[in-house]
């Protein structure tokens, strides 16, 4: 070891430590190589990009709704992350897959569960049992803990902005059309209204998507509306009787 | 280098030779113990590169190396999920089709189809039900004998099955309008037929009024709750003559549910639950203490 000491010794005191703008290149470098080694695969590796179908992008009443969602710290308690694991698959259902949460902006996964995982809530409870249970938790589950939401219900929905939330999301890579940036507005409102005109449209645009009044409140447009649209479709869009989970290309 | 040699003279260690201020470092060699973890670690995670998935594969290339083991934790997962059913094949083989006497008869089964419905109710039912099955203003009470659709084993499971006013084709669906939002009666004419309904009930009432509203019970009221407001289990109608209440019986809670018909949603449990899991659910809540017996009249299965 003492010679060694004598070649890494004269290296750095006599030559890194005195020179700082060569020391910050050389720990550049250092760190640049865990992070090329960790990062520049994801740009290429097609095993990390896996393609399901049914995912599709968030109409605009679930993307507002979503944004209520993080604006309230929904994810402090609630993760939206089924893992591999027996007993979550037992409790909450098929695991989540990647695909699934693709066009979030952030992600919600999460690891900190005070409340249960919302991954695939979506359809398991009535929009009325939402209603209740977002204005006053302990009316339908006594033990809980969770804090009530009930101004959600009266605050209309402020949905000025949507096309450039919609627009910014297509920065990101999530693939919004020109229409459907065009018509987010008239879209949002149809989603609350099965008798309006834009009904075909939005269907059109986001197959799958639930058109009702979700908040039990057909006279306005409120939060609750675009919260509750968002939690009755987590999880719901891959339909897993023909997804093939036991398939090689999806063993990873 | 000419510092190099320096040697602290309290400890005799060797400094690394550079000076500030007259303070000088020592040149104590890393912990042993430290170090040999750490080379520990590095050769540790070359045997784990080996035996477990690791490499992603260079540009152009697919996948990634799956290691000796080809460990998948989506594999193992599945495996797992495998295991579990067949452990639990027996017992669940033979809920698959069974009555309910079968199961009862079948001391051992029965408790099996109750634990393993008192489970399935914590991570499904609960929620709106109640941990206990006790319900809350709008979502039924199952520990009582009292039943919008019916109570008998084969009307539960059937209930599980397709919800009510749910998205299954099949779904138990029937609709109180909304009497007072949709304006089919006016705001007195609700008044009446509450006083009517209190009536009925056992409450006190006013009797002019309530007189007034029999009328009106008579014109919208009967082709579901019957004539006396017993109502009709085959259309999900409750009864309106005793005390228990889904939405409440005040008279203030009377008026409002007129005013805006109820339209409780049970989700549909065919894709979310296996079948045999469906009919240990309908075990334990039909065990839960209100559970009626298969009478003589068509309120079975089909009986909607």
């Amino acid at each position: 070891m003492s010679q060694k000491k004598g070649f890494f010794q004269g290296i750095h005191a006599k030559f890194l430590e005195r020179n700082s703008l060569i020391l910050t290149v050389a720990i550049l470098v250092v760190v640049s190589i865990g992070g090329v080694i960790e990062i520049a695969p994801l740009f290429y590796l097609n095993s990390t990009i896996e393609e399901v179908e049914g995912v599709r992008p968030y109409t605009p009443l679930e993307l507002a709704g979503r944004q209520i969602y993080v604006r309230e710290g929904c994810y402090n308690c609630h993760s939206q992350m089924i893992r591999p694991l027996r007993d979550e698959v037992e409790r909450y259902g098929h695991y989540s897959l990647a695909a699934e949460s693709m066009y979030d902006r952030p992600f919600q996964w999460g690891s900190k569960r005070t409340g249960p995982d919302l991954a695939r809530v979506g359809g398991k409870y009535s929009d009325e049992w939402h209603r209740d249970h977002l204005i006053n938790p302990q009316s339908v589950v006594p033990e809980s803990v969770m804090p009530p939401y009930a101004f959600l219900a009266d605050a209309a929905l402020d949905y000025g902005q949507i096309e450039g939330h919609l627009r910014t999301n297509r920065l990101f890579g999530v693939p919004y059309t020109d229409e459907m940036i065009a018509n987010a507005e008239t879209d949002l409102e149809a989603q609350v209204d099965p008798f309006s005109s834009g009904y075909d449209d939005l269907i059109a645009r986001y197959p799958g998507a639930q058109i009702r009044d979700f908040d039990g409140n057909p006279d306005e447009l409120t939060e609750l509306d675009a919260l509750i649209a968002y939690l009755q479709v987590l999880g719901t869009m891959v339909d897993f009787s023909t997804y093939e989970a036991e398939a090689p290309e999806n063993q990873r | 280098m000419a510092e190099h040699n320096h040697k602290d003279e309290v400890t005799g260690v060797d400094t690394t030779g550079h000076e500030w201020d007259g303070i000088r470092e020592l040149d104590n060699p890393l912990p042993r113990w430290w170090l040999w973890i750490f080379y520990a670690c590095v050769a540790w995670s070359v045997v784990y590169m080996i035996f477990m998935p690791a490499l992603p594969a260079p540009p152009g290339f697919e996948g990634f190396t799956r290691g000796l083991t080809g460990n998948s934790e989506r594999a193992n997962v599945a495996q797992q999920m495998a295991d579990l059913q067949a452990s639990r094949s027996t017992n669940f083989d033979r809920l698959q089709n069974a009555d309910f006497q079968a199961i009862e008869n079948d001391p051992e089964l029965f408790r099996f189809a109750i634990a393993a419905g008192r489970s399935a109710f914590g991570d499904n039912c609960a929620t709106c039900h109640g941990s206990g099955g006790g319900g809350a203003v709008g979502y039924p009470n199952l520990n009582d004998d009292i039943w919008l659709w019916g109570g008998t084993f084969d009307d539960i499971r059937y209930t599980l099955h397709v919800g009510i006013r749910s998205d299954h084709p099949d779904t138990r669906f029937s609709q109180m309008p909304a009497f007072g939002r949709d304006e089919l009666l006016s705001q007195a004419e609700i008044r009446d037929v509450t006083q009517y309904v209190l009536q009925l009930s056992g409450q006190s009432f006013d009797a002019a009024a309530a007189d007034r509203g029999a009328a009106t019970f008579q014109n919208q009221c009967v082709s579901c709750h019957m004539e006396d407001g017993t109502g009709d289990q085959a259309q999900g109608a409750p009864d309106l003559t005793d005390r228990d209440w889904l939405y409440g019986g005040s008279a203030d809670q009377i008026e409002a549910t007129i005013h805006r018909g109820p339209y409780g949603v049970m989700p549909s449990w065919e894709g979310r639950l296996s079948e045999p899991m469906i009919t240990a659910l309908a075990t334990y809540v039909y065990s839960l203490g209100g559970g009626q017996e298969a009478g003589g009249d068509e309120m079975g299965a089909g009986g909607q």
